[in-house]
């Protein structure tokens, strides 16, 4: 990565409960395209998100944009443009397709895109009255997606938003990653190297509780030892990402 | 049938004072999990205002008409006043320490009452209030006070008024949103603390507006009659399922009803049992109470 990160991660430290889940992650989100955090479970993925986005007390920096972020609540830090589809999409069951998006809405210049948001998921136009709780998991994940979309972000950060998706679902996320991410940096959360063969140029790697690897994604996917070492997946390179593939 | 029609309307007019001051706790253990035991101190204070300010010693306020209207706002607007020092200075301190938050709330709960006896002594004191307001109307032949009709006229609303709140404005769906995930609230960028502070302030202006009303149901304001209260708008609030406006208002009335009737159909003190012995049926069925919802 030659240009400056949008997002600077270093010696991030996470303790919950006495226990010490990460131990010093650093990690850089590049100014363009999808960085991807990969890993096998329980190595911290989650916890660094939560972590840059002051979900959890953590310590160490996190530089957005050369700004330090650490001390700042969360909400504060949000509203410097970030958007967050959490693991679990963080969808409120209980209020409808349209008061999800709404409640994301924030001040801005442009006002938020919803335009963009029904362009790109077509079906929350359509069932914008319809319980958030009653939609399908895909259906979720679009609101969870869109939700990040309704605002000029200058970060997405999207965990897992292909985890336990039906194929062609996970076909159209990806879809809208890669648009997003024309405009967007986006740091991706995925299990699904498929996915993240189409979508990232640039991969952090974390085991533990630490980084174990940085670099170019082509790189560590294209490597069969690397990818087995550090994921713990494959015998051979990845195949590229295509829907029937997934299929 | 006219005893019918009397416990019937004292039982609204019970339950919609219990209504008032569980709404708020509802709102308040639904949005924040904060189980606040200080909530009968803001009625005893919504109380002791308006009693304070219809006694004649708030200028413009007296024991009728529009002095009365003025007596009531007074004591509403301290107790919501009081509310939201409660959440800025002893509940927001404490949101990392649920334990010490509890504690905080009950030594609030203790301590106002103990504060107002100080003041003003411990003995009930006699409710000023206006001469139309306490004399009573004829129902189905019964005679009925018509302070209950004032107390259910005051529930609905604040009833109304809480849904339009919750469904049609901004604040009302950023509380919607807090009671299912307020993390989530967050990480949208939202400051979740105002909405927790506004929430005080609606709870402790219901909870106030109880005690003021509640002045007149009983004829008199005493330092404990916030903290008797509270034990049943608890229930009321368990009954309703947590964080539901419309459950709290539903087991309000169904409470209040039991214990009117079963206090005149068997004997005296028998209706708070009924109470708890319904409440406890009702969790064996419904665990989350009767909606478990919000709104």
């Amino acid at each position: 990565m030659t240009a400056s990160p949008l997002l600077a991660v270093r010696d991030l430290r996470v303790l919950i409960g006495g226990r010490h889940i990460l131990h010093g992650v650093d990690l850089d989100v590049a100014p363009q395209g999808v960085t991807a955090l990969l890993g096998r479970n329980g190595a911290g993925k989650t916890t660094t998100v939560r972590g840059v986005l002051g979900l959890v007390p953590r310590t160490g920096s996190v530089l957005l944009d050369g700004e330090e972020t650490v001390g700042l609540p969360t909400h504060t830090l949000v509203r410097r443009g970030i958007g967050y589809a959490p693991e679990d999409r963080g969808i409120f069951a209980g209020l409808t397709v349209a008061e999800n998006l709404r409640l994301a809405e924030r001040r801005g210049a442009d006002g938020p895109a919803y335009g963009l948001v029904h362009e790109l998921f077509p079906e929350l136009k359509r069932r914008e009255k319809q319980s958030a709780g009653t939609l399908s998991g895909g259906q979720q994940q679009m609101v969870a997606i869109g939700r990040t979309l309704l605002n000029g972000n200058r970060l997405i950060i999207a965990d897992e938003p292909t985890k336990g998706l039906a194929p062609k679902v996970v076909t159209e996320v990806a879809q809208v990653l890669e648009r997003a991410a024309e405009a967007v940096p986006v740091l991706l959360v995925e299990q699904n190297l498929a996915v993240v063969r189409r979508l990232a140029r640039h991969c952090v790697v974390l085991a533990d509780g630490r980084t174990a690897h940085q670099g170019e994604a082509d790189g560590l996917l294209g490597d069969a030892e690397a990818t087995r070492r550090l994921l713990g997946v494959g015998r051979g390179p990845l195949a590229p990402f295509t829907a029937e593939a997934d299929s | 049938m006219s005893t019918i029609v009397l416990l019937t309307m004292t039982g609204l007019g019970l339950g919609a004072l219990y209504f008032l001051v569980a709404s708020g706790l509802s709102l308040i253990f639904g949005l924040m999990d904060v189980l606040n035991f200080a909530h009968g101190a803001l009625l005893s204070i919504g109380a002791y205002g308006t009693w304070w300010a219809a006694s004649g010693r708030l200028p413009g306020a007296g024991p009728g008409g529009w002095g009365f209207a003025l007596a009531v706002l007074f004591g509403t607007a301290v107790g919501t006043l009081a509310a939201v020092v409660l959440e800025l200075a002893v509940v927001r301190p404490l949101y990392t320490r649920p334990r010490e938050q509890v504690l905080a709330t009950v030594g609030v709960g203790l301590a106002v009452p103990a504060l107002l006896s100080g003041v003003w002594g411990s003995d009930a004191r006699t409710f000023p209030g206006p001469e139309a307001l306490s004399g009573t109307f004829a129902l189905l032949g019964a005679d009925v006070p018509v302070n209950r009709l004032v107390l259910v006229a005051a529930a609905v609303v604040v009833l109304v008024a809480l849904r339009l709140f919750l469904g049609r404005t901004r604040h009302g769906l950023v509380v919607r949103a807090g009671v299912e995930d307020r993390a989530m609230v967050t990480a949208l960028g939202i400051d979740v603390r105002k909405a927790f502070t506004l929430v005080f302030a609606i709870g402790g202006c219901a909870a106030a507006l109880g005690g003021a009303l509640g002045g007149l149901y009983f004829g008199s304001v005493d330092p404990r009659q916030g903290t008797s209260l509270l034990i049943f708008a608890f229930v009321v609030v368990v009954t309703g399922g947590m964080g539901s406006v419309t459950g709290a208002a539903v087991a309000a009335v169904v409470i209040g009803l039991v214990q009117q009737f079963a206090n005149y159909y068997t004997a005296a003190g028998l209706g708070d049992l009924a109470v708890v012995v319904l409440l406890a049926a009702l969790l064996l069925v419904r665990p989350r109470g009767l909606t478990g919802r919000l709104a």
